[in-house]
């Protein structure tokens, strides 16, 4: 088994380029490359971060599903009214798996969906005064709620309600933090419009909240940014911080709140995992509050132990040498794993397609089991996005932007990968063409992935998956070509 | 016009950040960078240049200013 040479890759694309009409086809060419160690800057082999092509089958969201859905949706404490028809809020619904502890309904409202649910007499009489009584009702029935944000659906910007007049009414009468955010999903060409609004609301509504007031500050404080806790990931991270003897000061937004986020501000160093979704806000505080940020992964034990000393380096040397005792503390059960994992999976192929920071991060956890990446892409990423993918990627592997479901299907039939991760809209598809599959948005309902103890568990699920007896059973009985002993006991 | 950060990276280099476009890029000559005068022309690493209205003493960094594309 080898991959693909540069020449056969290009072949390929080409080769999938070819049923489209001229024009669609120019446009995709942009969105597919290959691989290529040399190219210093990614705007040079693949464009990203442009609009669809109608007709075609994408999986991108929307503003309002980069907001409501990936960042201001974790945020536990808060109340996140899905302003506008019902659908947008019931069905996104906790489907993302942002665990958070607390008494949902009482302190906590992560998996509960608010709507405003407009009818025709909002859209053509305004929204306003339904807003303003559903924030009452709030108030009365979830008295504990630390917050409300307003995520504005499409119909809002299109009718033109006044929302902010509505929440600065709200926020007075309450002296809670009310937020509205104007992600109506036409905006943008995908959900990273969306995060970037999401981020904007937060720089203008809520960070600055408690500047000035005094906080016990340790010169350890750092915030994890970016981690949305799918299936606890931010828990199995923050541990190893707290390990190596950093104070997480705050949580963005997994299982975080919003008195962390006012004060995140106050930490020494920002931590970004998801840079797609949140760097936004970090450089934001690092020219308005002097506070830094540095980018980590924490998939699988090479990158984790990248990344602790990356993180120790920026403090004293104590950090440092409880960094160096972390890492040997965890590397013999990390070989322990590697040893039962790797003869299994070695050499399997693998094929992804995700969003935010996915596609590149999750590389180094397979390859540390001996598995290889044939080919990745994003659904939203941009530039800045794949000149960091290009350096992890292996030469002459397979580049998608926002790949459609033709493409994406010719290429695995071709390629057929030994894996392929993304998301539940592809999951049967390839499924049913007899290739294993992981749902990678929300870990397949598994996880954590991130740090040492999620690198266990992803050992195990992808060897669960590649190694599943279901896939010998893919020729039916009657194609079969000798009879064996199973069917004449059926029979 | 355009709204740009220029911040210093831990090796001590500037880097010119420009959001809309996702550009993010060392700068690798700036036109005034004494204490008294600092901005001018930008030349990226990447062959574009910008031109940020020159300050009168050096700025903190990170900073968003305004630049136009030379």
């Amino acid at each position: 088994m080898s991959a693909l040479t540069r020449e056969e890759t290009q072949a390929l694309i080409q080769e999938v380029l070819e049923v489209y009409p001229e024009k669609a086809q120019k446009d995709r060419a942009k969105h597919l490359a290959v691989n290529n160690h040399d190219v210093e800057q990614s705007k040079k082999c693949i464009i990203s971060n442009r609009k669809s092509l109608p007709g075609v089958m994408t999986v991108r969201g929307c503003a309002y599903a980069g907001s409501k859905g990936v960042v201001w949706g974790p945020v536990k404490d808060m109340v996140h009214i899905s302003h506008g028809p019902v659908g947008c809020g019931q069905y996104s619904r906790a489907g993302r798996r942002n665990y958070y502890v607390g008494t949902t309904g009482v302190n906590t409202f992560g998996t509960m969906n608010f709507t405003s649910d407009f009818e025709e007499r909002d859209i053509v009489f305004g929204g306003d005064k339904k807003l303003t009584k559903i924030i009452d009702e709030i108030e009365m029935l979830f008295p504990l709620n630390k917050g409300i944000t307003v995520q504005s659906e499409c119909p809002i910007g299109l009718i033109g309600d006044d929302v902010e007049a509505v929440v600065k009414r709200k926020a007075t009468e309450t002296g809670k933090a009310i937020v509205p955010v104007r992600c109506e999903g036409f905006r943008g060409v995908s959900q990273s419009l969306g995060h970037h609004i999401a981020n904007d609301s937060i720089r203008d509504w809520v960070l600055a909240k408690r500047d000035g007031q005094a906080f016990d500050s340790t010169p350890y404080d750092v915030t994890i940014i970016g981690d949305y806790n799918i299936g606890g990931d931010a828990w199995s991270s923050r541990i190893l911080l707290e390990e190596i003897g950093l104070r997480v000061i705050a949580q963005w937004s997994g299982d975080g709140t919003i008195a962390e986020i006012e004060n995140t501000s106050k930490a020494k160093l920002n931590l970004i995992h998801c840079y797609r979704s949140m760097n936004y806000i970090a450089r934001h505080m690092e020219e308005k509050y002097g506070v830094p940020w540095l980018e980590y992964n924490f998939f699988g034990p090479t990158k984790i132990a990248e990344s602790l000393r990356k993180i120790a380096a920026c403090f004293d040397d104590q950090i440092k040498e409880k960094a160096e005792q972390v890492i040997a503390k965890y590397q013999p059960i990390m070989a322990a794993i590697i040893a039962k994992y790797k003869p299994r999976l070695t050499g399997k192929k693998v094929m992804l397609y995700v969003g935010g920071l996915r596609p590149r991060h999750i590389i180094g956890a397979y390859e540390d089991l001996g598995m290889e990446v044939v080919g990745t892409g994003y659904e939203f990423a941009h530039n800045d996005d794949y000149d960091r993918t290009i350096k992890e990627m292996p030469n002459a592997t397979l580049l998608y932007d926002d790949v459609t479901g033709f493409e994406l299907e010719e290429f695995v039939k071709r390629i057929r990968p030994n894996l392929i991760g993304s998301g539940i809209k592809e999951k049967y598809i390839f499924q049913k063409m007899g290739i294993p599959f992981r749902q990678m948005h929300s870990w397949d309902y598994s996880g954590p992935y991130h740090g040492y103890d999620g690198f266990a568990i992803f050992a195990r699920d992808m060897d669960m998956t590649i190694n599943n007896p279901c896939w010998n059973n893919l020729t039916p009985p009657w194609l079969a070509k000798s009879k064996d002993d199973t069917l004449h006991k059926a029979a | 016009m355009a709204n740009i950060m220029i911040r210093q990276d831990t090796s001590g280099d500037l880097i010119f950040y420009l959001a809309k476009k996702d550009l993010e890029e060392k700068i690798i000559a700036i036109e005034f960078n004494s204490p008294d005068k600092w901005g001018g022309e930008l030349k990226l690493a990447d062959g574009q240049a910008y031109y940020v209205t020159p300050f009168t003493e050096r700025p903190k960094l990170p900073i968003t200013v305004r630049a136009r594309r030379l």
